[in-house]
């Protein structure tokens, strides 16, 4: 396993900020269109994070014109460009799926340095 | 062909410039030493007998050994014979490593695939089972059903597939794809599954 290790930590990113669920970031997404690529942010709220090393995971929930949106980014694609920290809050849990049963004023999250 | 012997390290997954992910097994492949190199005068065909890791000598007998004197050359834990090498190229003693492959070749890998100990015929041989436990089943879900006819012929046919030890016998994938090489590592990332536990030889044919 040591070995396996020692190969695959080749591929891990520092750039990424640590953050946790119900934290808000904009991940700015590489989109290839045709044969130019652009930039795209995505904004939202950190739901989940999950799995370890390569394979770790984070998932992004926003509302994006009244339908809710969740995007699953792995930490080492390069298609992730950027990871900026918006906002942290506060939250008591790791997983937040709850959200996704609540709409509007309950589904938002508290600011960690407010107050 | 020509192939060579490796080990498996693990899964894990690797991603393009795209960002697609690549699911790889990762194999520790080569140094393989040359033990022996077959002829067609000699022997009636041509092959390398290629040789991957080590065990001690206590764990060697005799006869074993004596093949090994003869080639003055440590015990290795497996030896493989391979064909299609082109052998002229290759000597007694040369060691042999990654280079035998590219990237995007397609290999067969075989190996012992992992013990499963004593099962039933669900997972043995996937039959399909019951399939529910109303219309009078009690609690036979996963039973084999019936296993012949009576009377005539009296008996169970030869070959009927039933229960029994699974698993730890030799397979073989084929058609998978070399992903990544890392010569100075000794290492291959081939595409997909392989058979075997972490650890356990595999032979890797071109």
């Amino acid at each position: 396993m040591n070995k396996l290790a020692e190969i695959v930590g080749e591929q891990k990113r520092e750039d990424i900020p640590n953050f946790k669920a119900g934290d808000r970031i904009r991940v700015h997404v590489r989109v290839i269109e045709g044969d130019k690529e652009r930039i795209q942010p995505y904004e939202g709220d950190v739901i989940s994070i999950k799995g370890s090393g390569v394979n770790r995971t984070f998932t992004v929930r926003k509302i994006s014109s009244g339908v809710g949106v969740e995007r699953i980014f792995p930490f080492s694609s390069p298609k992730v460009a950027k990871v900026e920290l918006v906002r942290e809050g506060k939250v008591r849990r790791a997983k937040l799926f709850y959200l996704r049963e609540l709409s509007g004023k309950a589904a938002r999250i508290k600011d960690k340095n407010q107050k | 062909m020509p192939g060579l012997l490796g080990k498996k390290l693990g899964m894990t997954s690797i991603y393009t410039e795209d960002g697609t992910i690549i699911p790889v097994t990762v194999l520790e492949v080569g140094l393989c030493k040359i033990y022996d190199v077959k002829t067609k005068e000699k022997d009636g065909y041509e092959a390398l007998k290629i040789g991957f890791g080590s065990k001690k000598e206590k764990h060697v007998n005799k006869p074993e050994m004596g093949f090994y004197n003869k080639v003055d050359a440590a015990p290795a834990s497996v030896l493989k014979e391979f064909r299609n090498f082109n052998i002229s190229d290759h000597k007694v003693g040369d060691e042999l490593t990654v280079e035998v492959f590219q990237i995007g070749d397609l290999v067969k890998v075989s190996g012992k695939s992992k013990g499963k100990g004593f099962q039933g015929v669900i997972k043995r041989h996937g039959f399909s089972g019951v399939g529910g436990r109303t219309h009078g089943q009690h609690n036979r879900e996963r039973a084999p059903g019936s296993i012949g006819s009576s009377s005539y012929p009296s008996r169970v046919f030869k070959g009927q597939r039933m229960a029994g030890r699974t698993g730890y016998s030799k397979v073989t994938v084929s058609g998978l794809r070399v992903v990544r090489i890392m010569p100075e590592k000794n290492i291959i990332m081939i595409k997909g599954a392989l058979p075997g536990a972490i650890n356990s030889i595999v032979e890797i044919n071109k």
